[in-house]
């Protein structure tokens, strides 16, 4: 495994499976009565956000915590940010406090790996722009193997070593400004899986071609044989300009409702990265019902982080040790 | 990034007095991670067997014996074994308990991966199952099973490990090879064969389950 996670891309099969095994004996410790391990005491995991993030800086913050690191909240709100100071300038004051592990999510793609040359620890990407969200695709293979994986999901034992072999993917929705749709098709592949990509043809990036999967523009064709569909947020946030005519139209071609999902095979899962703009690329109705995944998502969170943490900071400092 | 195998062979650990370095390159290959069966009486070059199929079946028999004694017929005992090997024996035990009492004796396994102290010494290591009995271990007289007793760092691990588990009545050890050099407090209860060695030389326990048969090997230490 390399020094810093900062895209999937960098996970070999054998790095991206004993991550996930390392999840599955992990687990385990969130169900006991004292859900904390000793193994990290003494590192310092530094939570570098430059964009708001509820969800990933907790899960990274529990993971941290539950190994018994020390953790340290920079949010660029409030801080020395806001008052103008660099990110090479941030990084040096990080350096300067002895941050072991450094997590950051920030708006422009390639920070982390800017990051990397002025600090000393390892860098967790925890989404970057347009770019990766390597983290969140470990946590939805990880989902995916718990539901889908081994003979009808029992023990995690069986599971132990395997891929996601001939699984079929799809992500649906805006995959141009999605990173959790990058890291997953770069991940999912790694692991055997086979991806299709469905959006609008203005959400769709320009060189998926190079990319290792499908794409089309036909969602009721694609639910047809999906294992599993990911919906990914529509991301108005990061929309210069109209990709689409209204939310409704959007809705009617894109959205996955009752009755879409009805079209999905008896076992398939629907997945969402959160947070759900509900009624627009999902309806109510399934995002609550049993085949979604997204409560499982954010618990699972944490137990991958847990893993992604041990792996990077758990034994000796250096590789050439 | 990590051995994905435990080390098998019990040597000197790093940082222990003499550190010879990575002895590990000095064992026989074993490209699967797992030994090639060797014959007793005729291990592999440079090692030499103490322990043959048949003691190594009658020290367990004995120590399944023992235990049985020692705690009143096996009252309330949870077998957890420490992995790899340690398993494989907890499992030889619990089975043999059935068959002295009629009820075999709820068996599990502990890894002790998180809790080691030597974590920082060598890359992160793979994890192993952690399986407790369901009805879990509070107020149960909780044997430890292992293949080598050697500095004891691994039991007080262990020992850890299981405080976060919940609160035994007693705690006791049962291991197969008491191989000397203690760098902690810490004593079995049962053992298969005290095993007087020089602290450069390697320990190495094969079983059937894992290694595709049973022995113990004692290898020279380098030079």
């Amino acid at each position: 495994m390399k020094r810093h996670l900062i895209s999937a891309g960098d996970l070999s099969r054998d790095d991206a499976v004993l991550i996930l095994d390392t999840a599955e004996e992990l687990e385990s410790v969130g169900g006991r009565a004292i859900r904390k391990l000793p193994t990290l005491r003494g590192r310092t995991v530094v939570n570098l956000f430059y964009e708001d993030s509820t969800r990933t800086r907790t899960s990274f913050e529990a993971a941290a915590k539950r190994l018994s690191a020390d953790v340290i909240n920079f949010s660029a709100k409030g801080s020395s940010v806001a008052k103008g100071e660099s990110l090479k300038d941030t990084a040096l004051t990080l350096e300067a406090m002895g941050a072991d592990a450094v997590v950051i999510r920030h708006s422009a793609s390639g920070a982390p790996h800017r990051l990397t040359n002025w600090v000393s620890g390892r860098v967790v990407n925890a989404g970057d722009g347009t770019h990766e969200h390597p983290t969140q695709a470990l946590l939805d293979a990880y989902t995916i193997r718990q539901r889908l994986g081994g003979a009808g999901g029992a023990g995690g034992a069986e599971r132990r070593g395997q891929g996601l072999d001939g699984l079929r993917v799809t992500i649906v929705g805006d995959v141009l400004h999605s990173r959790v749709a990058r890291s997953n098709v770069l991940l999912l592949s790694t692991l055997g899986a086979h991806v299709t990509l469905v959006a609008p043809p203005t959400l769709m990036p320009h060189a998926v071609e190079t990319w290792p999967c499908r794409s089309g523009y036909d969602l009721d064709t694609e639910l047809r044989k999906s294992d599993v569909v990911m919906m990914l947020r529509v991301q108005q946030e990061r929309m210069s300009a109209a990709f689409f005519p209204t939310v409704r139209e959007y809705r009617r071609r894109y959205g996955l409702d009752a009755s879409r999902m009805a079209l999905l095979p008896e076992h398939a899962i629907v997945m969402h990265p959160g947070p759900m703009n509900r009624g627009v690329e999902i309806a109510a109705e399934v995002a609550d019902s049993a085949r979604s995944t997204i409560v499982q998502q954010v618990a699972n969170g944490v137990t991958v982080r847990m893993a992604v943490l041990y792996l990077m900071l758990g034994g000796a400092a250096e590789e050439a040790a | 990034m990590c051995a994905m195998r435990p080390e098998p062979v019990h040597e000197p650990g790093p940082g222990g007095p003499g550190d010879p370095g990575n002895l590990a390159g000095q064992a026989p290959p074993r490209p699967d991670g797992k030994g090639e069966p060797v014959l007793a009486g005729q291990g592999p070059q440079g090692w030499k067997a103490v322990l043959t199929p048949d003691e190594i079946r009658r020290a367990l028999t004995r120590i399944a014996h023992e235990i049985l004694e020692r705690t009143h017929g096996g009252d309330r005992v949870v077998l957890l074994g420490i992995p790899t090997r340690g398993v494989y024996l907890a499992r030889r035990l619990a089975a043999r308990i059935g068959e002295f009492e009629g009820s075999p004796a709820p068996v599990g396994s502990l890894d002790v991966t998180l809790h080691r102290d030597d974590l920082r010494l060598r890359p992160a290591r793979a994890l192993q199952r952690t399986e407790v009995p369901s009805d879990g271990v509070d107020g149960k007289t909780v044997v430890l099973v292992d293949d080598v007793l050697f500095s004891g760092r691994t039991i007080r691990a262990a020992l850890d490990a299981l405080n976060d588990l919940g609160r035994p009545r007693a705690v006791q050890l049962a291991v197969l090879v008491d191989r000397g050099h203690r760098e902690l407090p810490i004593r079995a209860d049962y053992v298969g064969k005290n095993l007087p060695t020089a602290y450069r030389e390697k320990v190495r326990v094969q079983l059937a389950e894992f290694d595709g048969a049973d022995s113990v090997l004692l290898g020279e230490g380098d030079r």
